[in-house]
């Protein structure tokens, strides 16, 4: 397996996500939340365009950024199965977006000192993006876990539903493990401290408890995804599929 | 963005004659009005009513191109249209703010837009049929609406002036992008040329009528003009606006959908066919295609979002309880 893939895994996760983000855009339960999810989508495009055109470049086919987003389909997409999982409601969105960003601030921050001098500068940007996005996520999960009846019932339902995902994010592909071994991507498993910690602080303050995961749903980096993924990208790569050669 | 051309100011006044005389020799010496300062109650209602539709444009007008952000065709494009859009929800939000200086909440101009009470730009009512919309919007009606906003900076109301600043440069920026959009297409395949022509065919009307009513037609504009919250009239923008835009539509090799258009030596400037007002006006009175389609998406993720609210409103005042207890 080579390093390229490993990218491409990570820029997927940020593409997906950035993709279910961006979905809220005019429809956010308030103003602030319709700049501050698109502004995080931002964020995350941002990142999956570097890491895709760092990819095909090691690659070394010439498949750009775009190739890469647009002309593959749902078996070959390597993102977690965590950031494809739908919007549902604002509680899990904000704690999809938590759990994500709880994994990958402790990546950056390690990432600081990769072997790839792309990955180091992607990191430097993105671990600051993280720590904000722990911020505001962490918060409306606390706000919605210590709210209402109802907004501690949709959280509870929220860590039910998407608890389950949480343990694919520790674990590295084959692909992931070489880029490790060549410094060029940090280990996976070594986040669960970071990563535990910033939980339990937001799941106390938001009453929460964490449940015991009995099977952690995987699948999502050798393709094996759940239905919803083949939705998302039949939407975003419908109008580019449909002038192929086209430049936009 | 927003542009309607059609806020008349409202003259009801109760103030003695020498009170509005002193504010009318204010506003002739250029000076900026500011919330805390006397103005006539028709002055209040008319900004209020004007920042309030204006805010409401720019909300509902996050709409038609939220339709294209997660079908935009290259990460670039997806990253650029989602970064607009949030601009004009920026928009939105320091508009309001603008408003609430004058003792109105957000909170109640919401309710009236979603009540249909308050108006917004009818150009939103048009649906977005395909990606070319994305950069005629950004050309032609963020580009009329510039027209109609860069004299707004030096309205008479500072906080609305102010605001108006900041949302020009967005606004000129989008306009450009929105033109280097266009240009994407019209010089590339003979299938996106035709898509961008026919999406300049489907918004060009539209757009002129933008700027509003012929002057003729304008009612209640002289009040609004002597207050300076508007500068120049309907028709005068209208014209700016054509004579800047056909040789921009020359250059991308398009055809504009009025055979009537012919430059006028004499005037120095374009001449255009008659705008068809009886569909201007049937827009304007909620007729528009999309008019049903677009209330109710704001009024779904209002009410969606009630309990998201609710909640924040229960935990702050959980934590201010909890602060005071521990005092």
């Amino acid at each position: 397996m080579a390093v390229w893939e490993a990218l491409l895994e990570l820029a997927d996760d940020h593409l997906v996500l950035g993709h279910r983000l961006s979905e809220w855009c005019g429809h956010a339960p308030m103003l602030e939340e319709d700049l501050a999810l698109p502004n995080m989508a931002l964020d995350l495009i941002g990142s999956a365009r570097t890491l895709y055109d760092l990819a095909g470049t090691l690659e070394g086919k010439g498949r750009d950024e775009d190739a890469l987003a647009y002309f593959r389909g749902e078996r070959d997409y390597r993102n977690c199965l965590l950031v494809e999982r739908p919007n549902e409601d604002f509680a899990h969105t904000v704690l999809r977006q938590l759990y994500f960003a709880a994994f990958m601030k402790p990546y950056w921050d390690r990432a600081m000192t990769s072997t790839n001098a792309v990955v180091q500068g992607v990191a430097g940007k993105a671990g600051k993006e993280m720590a904000y996005h722990i911020r505001h996520a962490g918060e409306w999960v606390i706000r919605l876990g210590d709210g209402t009846e109802e907004s501690a019932r949709r959280m509870a339902d929220a860590v039910e539903a998407l608890s389950i995902y949480v343990d694919e994010l520790f674990d590295s592909s084959d692909a992931a493990q070489d880029a490790e071994k060549a410094g060029v991507l940090p280990v996976r498993a070594e986040m669960r401290e970071a990563f535990d910690a910033v939980i339990a602080d937001v799941f106390s303050q938001a009453l929460l408890t964490q449940p015991d995961v009995a099977y952690g749903q995987r699948g999502g980096r050798t393709g094996q995804h759940g239905e919803g993924l083949g939705h998302l990208l039949a939407e975003m790569q419908s109008l580019h599929r449909a002038h192929p050669g086209a430049t936009w | 963005m927003y542009s309607q051309g059609l806020i008349g100011a409202d003259g009801r006044t109760t103030e003695s004659e020498e009170f509005l005389a002193r504010f009318q020799a204010r506003i002739d010496a250029e000076e900026k009005i500011e919330p805390n300062d006397a103005m006539p109650e028709g002055y209040r209602r008319t900004l209020v009513r004007q920042i309030g539709q204006h805010a409401h444009s720019e909300i509902v007008g996050m709409l038609p191109e939220g339709n294209w952000i997660t079908r935009a065709p290259s990460l670039r494009r997806k990253a650029a249209l989602l970064a607009k859009v949030q601009d004009e929800g920026g928009h939105g939000l320091y508009l309001y703010c603008a408003a609430e200086t004058l003792g109105v909440s957000r909170e109640e101009m919401t309710e009236e837009l979603l009540s249909g009470k308050a108006k917004y730009s009818s150009i939103f009512n048009y649906p977005t049929l395909s990606w070319a919309d994305m950069g005629i919007i950004g050309w032609l009606v963020d580009g009329a609406a510039i027209m109609n906003q860069i004299p707004l900076c030096r309205c008479s109301y500072g906080p609305y002036a102010r605001a108006m600043i900041r949302v020009c440069k967005e606004e000129s920026f989008h306009q450009r992008q929105g033109y280097e959009l266009c240009m994407s297409l019209a010089f590339g395949t003979p299938e996106q040329k035709a898509m961008v022509q026919d999406a300049l065919n489907r918004w060009w009307w539209p757009s002129i009528m933008m700027f509003g009513p012929h002057d003729a037609d304008s009612q209640n504009s002289d009040q609004s003009m002597a207050w300076k919250i508007k500068r120049f009239s309907n028709d005068e923008l209208r014209q700016k606006f054509i004579d800047a835009t056909v040789p921009q539509a020359e250059y991308l090799g398009l055809t504009l959908p009025d055979p009537d258009l012919k430059w006028n030596e004499a005037k120095g400037g374009y001449d255009h066919g008659p705008i068809d007002w009886s569909e201007f006006w049937r827009v304007v009175k909620g007729q528009g295609p999309m008019a049903r389609d677009r209330i109710k998406a704001r009024k779904k993720a209002w009410d969606e979002g009630a309990w998201v609210r609710e909640a924040a409103l229960a935990h702050a005042e959980k934590r201010q309880a909890r602060k005071m207890a521990a005092e």
